[in-house]
């Protein structure tokens, strides 16, 4: 019998795999695969509340929001990735230092 | 008639400012500007004189006020005042500047700063109209400074000369002397009554707005500025240095008109005189007129005897308004004005002639003005002789002259006073022992410039009548000094009345409860004394002409013999009773003496020790402040001490910057870490 609690142990590894992913890797492509890791632990846990808690609907709602986000983000993300890659020939998000310099 | 006055007032001030700044490039060097300037004042003076004959009312006035300035609790009113004393000296200014200025055509020919001169000139007659034209003691005041600088700049014309220079610095300072006096008494009247106009004042004094000590001091404060400028004793010294001036302006300013604005002043001012300042005036103006008259006769210097003659003149008229016959003083003036310029153009003429005749034969070194260069030169120059001849008859108070009635009729006042006050008899002396010496020093001068032996042939040779515009001049105010002008209608060459006498009434002292003698008084006094004063004024006169012919034309008493036998009072006279040694001695070096122990304590007292001292310790302090506290501690420590640690920490900070948005991740998520861990502890 599955509990809020088991629930929500699978976003909080969903969710420390996302960072992981966030802080480790370079490629920035991955970086975004993980961002997205991230909000989905999130919207489980919307979802789980919203079986469990007493979210009811509006955490229905809100997982449906943040769908529709992550959609977006990952368009614009995956269009400045592109760029990037246009402009400098790789993904490397370590190499994107040109501020910097 | 008050825009008549006005443009009097302004026109030469007016061709003032075109000389000064365009004159050098106008035609003739615009001459012709002030002359044309000075002639429409004369004429604009003559009508009014005309419109004064014609009304012939003695109690004729307009006098109109402005309001100069007003902060509320302070007005101060400025005006001009018309009367028939004003009309008459506004003739007497013009005229003598006009013919002054036409003189001074030939006489200035060819001087550098021939346009400079004209404009002086101009000045001049503005700043003396002022005086003339003003209703108040302020305005007055004004322009008494401004007759004081323009006669300063004209005394000192050709400043090249260092003798011309120190004469303008003597007379600029004597005169401030008595402008001070002057400026005390002008001050005191102001504060009392709390206006400058003369009506206020004169209302003020007649309603006992002061005491009578303090109107005596006031009055004699006013004095000291006529003192000052109508060279009396002992203010005189400046005068006689004045004549370093070229001489037209001598005869402009030193002899007939700006001198004569202090008497002109004390004239204005008579109704507010006490008895115990009438006595002073009438005692300075006595002393003067015989002091100066005394000194005159060992002068050798031309202009010298006519300079200590107009000082003589001029105590006369001061002594005339002392005795409280102060219209004759007034008339005297107008009088002395003609015949004294006519007298100092005349010198003028011949010091030109001399000078031109020395310059012809290369000699550079003798004095043209030196009585004693000259002689015998009646028949070089007739003009010049006959105007100067029939000058100094007037000026020697001969019947047929103005002189002679101007002069009689103040010797009779003094006479009369004496009369009615017989311990002041020495004013009497000094009176007619002036009138005596004046006709002595006049002909011993005639007599030794005209007369006798040429000094020098080749000079003499030399010498030639001055120009047109010098002689025709010399007529004019020659043919002025003819007493027919002063009596008309009446023809009567021994007496006074006419014109004069029925326009310019005298007015009783405003003093209150005064013992001066009233108007009516003074003139039945002065009508009992009248003929004896005349008797005694003409024999006078005649034994010093007498005398002066014995001495220097036949010859028949050596003056040198005359002179050994008074050696104190010849020596004495020659030397100007020393008066310049003994301010020199007196007051200059004194002055001198103490500015130097002044300087000694400021400079090498106050200055080396006090201030140079402070400085010092000023200088320690700061170097101790700005090293030990500014720079070592301050600057070093704390100032540094900021800035060096802010860079060590952040060097150490330096190394978390490293642009890696993941690093920044891992940071964040320590943070939040952190902050769980902390809210779980407490």
């Amino acid at each position: 019998m599955p509990t809020l609690s088991s629930y929500l142990i699978i976003s909080a590894i969903l969710f420390s795999l996302g960072l992981f992913g966030v802080i480790t890797r370079r490629n920035g492509v991955a970086v975004l695969m993980s961002v997205e890791l991230i909000l989905n632990a999130a919207n489980i846990n919307f979802v789980a509340f919203a079986r469990f808690g007493g979210m009811d609907f509006s955490g229905h709602v809100f997982s449906l929001f943040v769908i529709i986000l992550a959609a977006a983000e990952a368009a614009v993300a995956l269009a400045i990735i592109l760029n990037i890659f246009n402009n400098l020939g790789t993904v490397n998000i370590d190499e994107a230092n040109q501020l910097k310099q | 008639m008050i825009n008549y006055a006005i443009t009097i007032l302004i026109l030469p001030l007016l061709s003032f400012i075109v000389q000064i700044f365009i004159g050098k490039r106008l035609p003739r060097k615009g001459d012709w500007v002030s002359i044309g300037a000075v002639a429409i004042t004369l004429c604009l003076s003559l009508s009014m004189f005309g419109v004064m004959l014609v009304k012939y009312d003695p109690d004729f006035s307009i006098d109109k006020s402005w309001i100069w300035f007003d902060t509320g609790s302070l007005t101060v009113k400025l005006g001009i005042l018309i009367d028939n004393i004003t009309i008459l000296m506004l003739l007497v200014v013009s005229l003598v500047s006009s013919l002054v200025q036409i003189y001074s055509t030939s006489y200035m020919e060819g001087d550098p700063r021939y346009s400079r001169y004209f404009a002086f000139l101009s000045l001049f007659t503005f700043s003396m109209n002022g005086i003339i034209l003003a209703n108040n003691l302020l305005g007055i005041y004004m322009f008494w400074e401004l007759v004081g600088l323009s006669s300063y700049l004209l005394i000192g014309f050709w400043f090249e000369k260092k003798s011309a220079s120190d004469a303008a610095k003597k007379a600029f300072l004597v005169n401030r002397v008595g402008d001070i006096g002057m400026f005390i008494g002008i001050m005191l009247f102001f504060s009392a009554t709390g206006s400058f106009l003369f009506k206020d004042i004169f209302l003020g004094v007649e309603s006992s707005l002061f005491s009578t000590e303090l109107l005596t001091i006031a009055g004699l404060c006013l004095f000291a500025g006529a003192i000052g400028k109508s060279a009396q004793f002992p203010l005189h010294v400046w005068l006689p240095d004045a004549m370093e001036g070229p001489t037209p302006v001598s005869a402009l300013i030193h002899a007939a008109t700006m001198v004569a604005a202090g008497v002109y002043f004390s004239f204005r001012l008579f109704p507010i005189f006490t008895p115990t300042a009438l006595t002073v005036i009438a005692y300075v103006g006595g002393f003067t007129a015989l002091f100066a008259a005394i000194i005159a006769v060992s002068q050798n210097d031309i202009k010298k005897v006519l300079a200590y003659s107009t000082v003589s003149q001029l105590g006369y008229m001061v002594l005339a308004i002392g005795v409280g016959a102060y219209t004759y003083g007034l008339f005297h003036l107008v009088t002395h004005a003609a015949f004294k310029a006519g007298l100092f153009l005349c010198s003028g003429s011949v010091i030109h002639a001399m000078h031109h005749a020395y310059h012809k034969i290369d000699d550079h070194k003798s004095d043209p003005q030196d009585m004693r260069n000259m002689g015998g030169i009646k028949d070089k120059m007739r003009v010049t002789y006959m105007t100067m001849l029939i000058c100094t008859i007037a000026l020697s108070g001969v019947p047929l002259t103005s002189g002679f009635l101007s002069k009689d009729a103040i010797l009779a006042g003094t006479l009369s006073f004496t009369i009615h006050h017989p311990q002041h008899f020495l004013l009497v002396i000094c009176g007619f022992g002036a009138a005596f010496l004046t006709a002595f020093y006049m002909f011993r001068l005639i007599f030794l410039t005209f007369f006798g032996n040429p000094a020098n042939k080749e000079v003499y040779n030399n010498l030639h009548e001055s120009p047109k515009t010098m002689t025709v001049p010399l007529i004019t105010l020659t043919s002025l000094s003819f007493f027919i002008f002063f009596t008309l209608p009446n023809i009567n060459p021994f007496s006074d009345y006419g014109w004069f006498t029925s326009l310019i009434k005298a007015k009783d002292s405003l003093v209150p409860g005064s013992l001066n003698l009233t108007s009516l008084e003074i003139a039945e006094g002065m009508h009992h004394s009248h003929s004896l004063a005349m008797i005694l004024s003409i024999l006078i006169a005649l034994t010093g002409i007498g005398l002066a012919f014995l001495m220097y034309f036949k010859k028949n008493i050596s003056p040198n013999k005359f002179a050994s036998r008074i050696p104190m009072l010849y020596k004495l006279s020659l030397n100007k009773f020393f008066v310049d040694e003994i301010y020199q001695r007196y007051l200059i070096n004194p002055s001198i003496v103490l500015s130097k122990y002044i300087a000694f304590v400021d400079w090498d007292l106050y200055d080396k020790y006090i201030v140079n001292g402070l400085a010092k310790i000023t200088e320690r302090f700061s170097r101790v402040v700005g090293i030990r506290w500014d720079y070592n501690l301050l600057d070093q420590k704390i100032v540094d001490g900021v800035g060096k640690s802010t860079d060590f920490i952040g060097s150490g900070l330096k190394y978390v910057q490293t642009g890696k948005v993941q690093n920044y991740l891992v940071w964040v998520l320590i943070g939040i870490i952190f902050i769980y861990v902390f809210q779980a502890i407490t």
